[in-house]
């Protein structure tokens, strides 16, 4: 298929539709027996027309297309230790430093050194553990706002919450980052896990790392200064992330973008019953195009094209 | 511009011969799914790199001993590399479906993984996501469904930091939307749309690109046009979320964009459109006009790049271009965000060059685009004159029935458009082309020649007359019997004659 040479410069050209040429139509065009009316087509969802690009798209998602480009690597630096002070954890890759780093120094509690998954969930808690304002208030009003992300509820108590959680949104009962405190003194870490043996999961005391409880049951709030409200660690400068790297040997990108997993080898899932399909005689392969022909097509219908007129023949 | 894809595939072992075998079974496995409305598929993530140094692949079945006695290290063992190796072990293991069954049929081993997800450790989280991973991916539903008490974790995890666990979660998230409807009961009310709305804002192409993955999982689902895509559903509306303004962002043409993640986000939008929701909500967001835009960087990259790959973006935004022309809203809408710009034209034809050599299954596609444009617009039907195109539209005739019905139909909204159309589409290599395809036995692509011709003769003069000279009317002879023919072909035999 040769192109005109001009059309590689068109495209690069300016943008803007052409001067139309003059339409004049003989009303003599639409008369029986002919019928042909210009017409933009629709196809919905599951039509047959989408199923040779579907078959593309799913092969690539198994992984059958080879890809270009070699693997990326997995940088190997020597063994560096996590500069956040108070952590001694030692490393070897940068994407197990990464998760450390984000999973225990992030977001962290200035006031009790509980790290928590997200900003959002950090919040939360140093609202409801640490703020003398917030337990006045709570008296008053609905406070204690729901944790999932998008859902503006508020309750009056944290026990409404859990309701919330477990009835409205299908959360686990024992949610790990929704744990009432349940006395004044320093919090007990976290033991829903039900473990194979008897003894409880993580042992220890409440530092830094320590179960994420989120709410807090009680009455007296701890005393808190009411001016500091959080401590990110990323705010001690020689405690990001990036101080520690820089200290590195510069043996990846220079964007800070870790290396992602590689995707293996293919796996298939059918499923259903099996549907008896109709196929038509070998006459009318182009029907597949009539069939969308009127506008909004008929869904669904006898299928009757062969399947081989979608093959191309020879190619 | 268009970064390389990162490699996916690891050197096998086996032939190109066996590859070529595989392939062909996956595609006619996938085809009869397709066809029983069943396609599903899944993608697994595991780390070459890290497999390689664990010394070669996994042929160990394990019993229920074993894995009680990993959970067992892995949750008290005193040593971290202890633990985490408990936890490798198991996640290897775990990659063969009989480890799988038994794991989640032994009691409290799920909750104990939960456990370790969830727990302070960073690396066993991570080796416990992997596991989940695993599990996700089985073809058993007993055993993706043993996942169930981990989504809301997954999703929290959402909202943090750490771009390769997030990665691992909104893969195994989106290996459990497929599963079924009952699961996707479940991530719904967890604000699965709300968390990946939020998480869409993250500058890591890996996290985008798996994001983009789970969302078009969530959006192919059975019941998404009723349920999931619609503003008015209450906790579960994608059109009703930021989501589809940021997914037109990342498919904007430009140095940023990225090839895996926006192929991604293509089907996403080809989903939503497809199912025909509120497409005149996204034209007002600039949806036609950013995939136009986005059709011409195809183009251009189409010409610069032996990359594989193109055609894996091409097909998603051919399709909801053609989807969106056939709204009120495609019309409605002025200025910018309508799509007028000749240059689309152009880029269509670079890409059904392309088609025709990487992947002529796709032409219908490209051709159906083409209809949409030139049905309804004298501008788009004068570019195609002007551009020289009829020409390279002639030679797509012979490569197969349905593609060859479309081009006339192409060709047929050109002609309808009066004389001053037909003018520039005679003398030349269309008379010839139609008396070709009149030899075909196909009823759809004569029946369209014939609709074609009737158009050329009445609008151009002397067309009826070169038809004769070229023995049009024992070209027309050989379809007078047949039933949905007959009464054009006798038509056009009488116009040719008599005038």
């Amino acid at each position: 298929m040769q192109l005109p040479p001009a059309l590689h410069a068109r495209l690069a050209g300016a943008p803007g539709p052409a001067e139309p040429l003059p339409v004049e139509r003989d009303p003599a065009a639409r008369t029986a027996p002919f019928r042909f009316a210009p017409r933009p087509v629709r196809f919905p969802r599951e039509h047959d027309f989408f199923e040779e690009g579907d078959v593309q798209r799913h092969l690539y998602l198994q992984d059958v297309l080879t890809q270009v480009g070699g693997a990326p690597e997995r940088p190997r630096v020597p063994e560096f230790t996590c500069q956040v002070a108070g952590c001694c954890q030692v490393f070897d890759a940068l994407e197990d430093y990464e998760h450390h780093y984000h999973t225990l120094h992030r977001n962290v509690c200035s006031f009790c050194k509980r790290a928590f998954p997200s900003g959002h969930l950090l919040d939360t808690h140093i609202l409801e553990w640490h703020d003398s304002l917030f337990q006045i208030l709570a008296e008053r009003q609905d406070m204690y706002q729901c944790l999932v992300e998008g859902c503006t509820e508020k309750f009056r108590t944290s026990r409404d919450r859990k309701e919330h959680l477990v009835m409205r949104h299908l959360y686990p009962a024992d949610f790990r980052f929704d744990k009432p405190r349940k006395s004044r003194g320093p919090v007990m870490p976290g033991a829903a896990e039900q473990v194979l043996a008897e003894a409880p999961g993580d042992d220890g005391v409440p530092s830094e790392g320590d179960a994420m409880e989120v709410c807090s049951e009680h009455v007296e709030p701890p005393p808190a200064p009411t001016g500091e409200r959080r401590a990110y660690s990323h705010r001690e400068m020689n405690s990001c992330p990036s101080a520690a790297l820089a200290q590195l040997p510069r043996i990846w990108p220079e964007r800070y973008h870790l290396p992602s997993v590689l995707v293996k080898v293919p796996h298939e899932d059918l499923k259903g019953p099996r549907r008896e399909i109709s196929t038509s005689n070998g006459g009318s392969s182009a029907a597949l195009w009539r069939c969308c022909w009127a506008f909004p097509p008929r869904r669904g219908g006898p299928r009757t094209l062969a399947r081989a007129a979608l093959h191309v023949a020879g190619l | 511009m268009w970064s390389r894809q990162r490699g996916r595939l690891k050197p096998l072992c086996c032939g190109v011969e066996e590859l070529r075998c595989r392939r062909r079974e996956r595609e006619a496995a996938l085809r009869k799914a397709r066809r029983e409305q069943q396609l599903v598929s899944k993608r697994l993530l595991r780390d070459e790199a890290l497999e390689e140094a664990e010394e070669g692949c996994v042929a160990v079945i394990f019993g229920e001993a074993e894995i009680q006695q990993f959970l067992r290290l892995a949750q008290r063992g005193t040593e971290e590399k202890e633990r985490e190796g408990a936890l490798v072990s198991l996640r290897r293991g775990l990659q063969h479906p009989e480890t799988q069954q038994t794991f989640i049929r032994l009691e409290g081993s799920i909750r104990t993984l939960v456990g370790l997800l969830t727990s302070n450790q960073a690396l066993l989280q991570l080796e416990a996501a992997r596991c989940l991973h695993e599990l996700s991916h089985s073809e058993q539903s007993a055993v993706v469904e043993a996942c169930l008490p981990a989504t809301s974790y997954l999703l929290t995890y959402l909202s943090g930091h750490s771009s390769d666990f997030i990665e691992l979660c909104l893969y195994t998230l989106g290996n459990l939307i497929v599963e079924s409807e009952a699961v996707r009961r479940q991530l719904l009310p967890q604000g699965i749309v709300p968390a990946l709305a939020a998480c869409i804002q993250s500058p890591h192409l890996t996290v985008l690109e798996a994001l983009g993955y789970a969302l078009s999982q969530l959006l192919q689902a059975k019941e998404a046009p009723e349920k999931i895509i619609p503003s008015a559903s209450t906790d579960s509306s994608v059109l009703g979320s930021t989501l589809p303004q940021h997914m037109l962002q990342l498919l904007q043409p430009g140095p940023k964009l990225n090839l895996g993640v926006a192929v991604e986000f293509a089907w996403c939008l080809h989903y939503i459109i497809c199912s025909q929701v509120n497409n005149a909500l996204l034209i007002t967001q600039g949806a036609l006009s950013t995939l136009g835009l986005l059709l011409l960087d195809l183009a251009g990259a189409v010409q610069r790049t032996e990359d594989a790959g193109l055609e894996l973006l091409a097909c998603p935004v051919l399709r909801c271009l053609s989807n969106l022309l056939t709204e009120a809203a495609a019309e409605a809408v002025g200025g910018q965000l309508q799509l007028r710009d000749e240059r689309v034209v152009a880029a269509l034809f670079i890409l059904l060059q392309f088609l025709l050599q990487k992947q002529p299954s796709l032409l219908p596609e490209g051709l159906w685009l083409l209809n949409n444009l030139t049905a309804n617009s004298p501008s788009f039907c004068t570019s195609l004159l002007s551009l020289d195109l009829i020409e390279p539209l002639l030679h797509l005739l012979s490569v197969s029935n349905v593609v060859s019905v479309l081009v006339l139909t192409v060709l047929c909204n050109v002609a309808e458009k009066g004389p001053a159309y037909c003018q520039r589409l005679w003398p030349g290599p269309l008379l010839s082309s139609l008396l070709d395809t009149l030899a075909f036995s196909d009823t759809e692509v004569v029946g369209q020649s014939l609709e074609l011709l009737q158009l050329l003769f009445l609008y151009q003069p002397g067309a009826a007359q070169a038809f004769l000279q070229q023995s049009g009317l024992q070209a027309l002879q050989r379809h007078e019997e047949v039933a949905q023919l007959q009464d054009r072909v006798h038509a056009l035999q009488q116009t040719a004659l008599h005038g």
